[in-house]
């Protein structure tokens, strides 16, 4: 039971202090989370930490490989648009 | 005044500040410290992949310093550019969604370097929650960005703010930002912190409502509104940008400041902001960022007392140009549109020179100035053009020291002038003088500067017998 950030992070540092756990760790390309200590925030708070602050849509994914924010839950921007992380 | 210790009179703390003061902005530089990464709202303005774009240009990416690095480019910048003022934290992220590596910060430049003004731009959330800690570290001046006081506004500016452990949306997280945004600015003017608002003038959106926020923001204590136009290009990949939000045209962002700076006790208006990077070193407009990166400022030593004197002794001389030039500001602009005028206007325009001590009044003798205060007069006002040092003119060690080359320097830095005002001064420069076609002038001595030139001026019109207009000693801005 653990989360995972992936590429679309931008290493905006949002999450890392919030983790209670300390699970997460600023590392390149992109920011990581110790799979062994994640504990998806339960019984810490009732909502996962990194995941409510995360800006960017799909940079952080559940253990079933699902983004914790898909495409058009944060910017509003329907998935038509090229989403805030691509970008460039 | 005390020059190690930050000044503490509301005046003389937005006199220094270069991003307050239009006069400072000439004279101070500041410097951005990029130390804060984390946000914790969204604009829809804003890409997170780039600096907060509330105090930065959109589309900037700074280099991030961890506080270890942030302190020592601000020792070495402030090492390096005497005329440092102003160290400030304004993201990339909001400084107090990072509030660990913020006052990091501010803590160890509070002991090195405790004559510069620490300030903080933030969007305002977490701001009630750290008052006491940025008054501890007497932080003069907070910037908070506040787009709107209505909720339903606020709902089509933010999309999210995180609060209390959770997301949250919509009009609901407008409602908590609004609220810890004028809850925060009530606390800091009552601590006697000085607050300047930023808003983002967004066509459509809140366009007509931010005459509202002036006004409320002006009743609760806020001292300077710096209303700046919303970016948003597609390239940005912001949401404004990429839903073809239009940009507010300069006449809708002049009338928009205009129609502030009228209410009744309005609070000021500032128009030469230039959304400075929110890296950048120096004069605003001047970016000297690149020449303390990273690495180059890692390998600076750095002697932060010595620099501290060495700041001081800078102040001390701005100090005494800025109190001169607010005295002649109100003559500045007339002047200039002399200057700008047809030929027969600038044919108008006298260069005179001015020996004094205080910067106020004609107080000295011209054996004895160093310096000459250089001025353009004309029917309409009168421009400090420069201050001219007479060493500068000097024609080598061997002559100087001695009396007639000293004279010889001052009428060489006199060439372009056609008067000299002084208190006094020995018949043997005066016959030199006339002789260079400069023609001295003692009968003022005493008098303020500006009242002295125009009265001057009028005679040698009368003189000469152009045609005169009334010198306008009575104009204002
Ligand atoms: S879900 Fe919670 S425990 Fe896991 S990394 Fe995110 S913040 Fe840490
Ligand atoms: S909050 Fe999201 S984008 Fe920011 S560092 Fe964490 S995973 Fe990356």
């Amino acid at each position: 039971m653990a989360f995972r950030i992936v590429a679309h992070c931008t290493n905006c540092w949002a999450c890392l202090s919030l983790c209670p756990q300390q699970a997460i760790r600023a590392a390149s390309p992109h920011f990581q989370i110790n799979a062994d200590r994640c504990t998806e925030c339960v019984g810490d708070y009732a909502d996962p930490q990194c995941a409510s602050i995360c800006p960017v849509e799909g940079a952080i994914i559940d253990a079933a490989g699902q983004p914790l924010n898909p495409p058009g839950s944060l910017t509003g921007l329907s998935p038509e648009f090229p989403t805030l992380s691509s970008t460039s | 005044m005390a020059t190690t210790s930050q000044p503490t009179s509301t005046g003389a703390r937005i006199a220094l500040h270069p991003c307050y003061s239009e006069q400072a902005h000439r004279h101070f530089a500041r410097l951005h410290l990029a130390v804060a990464p984390a946000c914790n709202i969204q604009c829809h303005y804003c890409n997170r992949k780039y600096d907060c774009s509330n105090e930065s240009r959109p589309g900037v990416v700074s280099e991030l310093l961890n506080p270890e690095q942030a302190v020592q480019k601000a020792l070495a910048v402030g090492a390096a550019i005497p005329h440092l003022a102003v160290v400030g934290v304004a993201g990339p992220g909001d400084p107090l969604a990072n509030p660990d590596r913020l006052f990091a910060t501010f803590r160890a430049l509070a002991a090195k370097a405790p004559d510069l003004t620490l300030c903080v731009s933030t969007n305002g959330l977490a701001l009630p929650k750290h008052v006491d800690e940025l008054v501890k570290y007497r932080i003069g001046h907070v910037t908070i960005t506040i787009n709107c006081v209505d909720p339903d506004i606020g709902a089509r500016i933010y999309p999210w703010i995180f609060w209390n452990h959770r997301r949250i949306r919509g009009r609901k997280a407008a409602e908590i930002l609004i609220a810890q945004q004028q809850k925060g600015l009530e606390m800091l003017v009552e601590h006697g912190v000085l607050v300047k608002v930023n808003s983002v003038l967004i066509p459509g959106v809140n366009a007509d409502h931010l005459q509202e926020v002036h006004r409320v923001i002006t009743a609760k204590g806020a001292f300077l509104h710096n209303i700046m136009p919303l970016i948003a290009r597609p390239e940005h990949g912001t949401y404004f940008g990429l839903t073809g939000q239009p940009e507010p045209t300069v006449e809708q962002l002049r009338a928009l400041q205009a129609a502030c700076a009228i209410q009744r006790g309005a609070t000021g208006m500032m128009n030469h902001c230039q959304q400075c990077r929110a890296d950048a070193v120096g004069l605003i407009g001047q970016d000297r960022g690149a020449e303390f990166s990273l690495e180059k400022v890692a390998a600076m030593t750095v002697d932060w007392q010595a620099a501290m004197a060495k700041r001081a002794a800078v102040r001390t001389a701005i100090e005494r140009r800025i109190a001169l030039n607010a005295q002649i500001h109100h003559l500045n602009r007339p002047a200039l549109l002399a200057n700008q005028g047809a030929r027969s206007r600038q044919r108008e325009t006298l260069r005179m020179a001015v020996a004094s001590n205080d910067g106020r009044t004609i107080d000295a003798h011209f054996g004895h100035a160093r310096e000459f205060l250089i001025f353009d007069v004309a029917p309409m006002g009168a421009r400090l053009v420069e201050r001219r040092n007479i060493d500068r003119y000097c024609s080598g060690p061997v002559t100087c020291g001695d009396a007639a080359p000293a004279l010889s320097n001052a009428i060489a830095a006199l060439h372009d002038c056609t008067l000299l005002l002084c208190a006094r001064i020995g018949f043997e420069p005066w016959r030199a003088l006339e002789d260079a076609a400069i023609s001295p002038n003692s009968e003022r001595a005493g008098e303020p500067i500006i009242d002295a030139l125009l009265a001057v001026y009028g005679e040698w019109r009368k003189d000469v017998r152009h045609p005169v207009q009334t010198p306008a000693t009575g104009l204002c801005a």
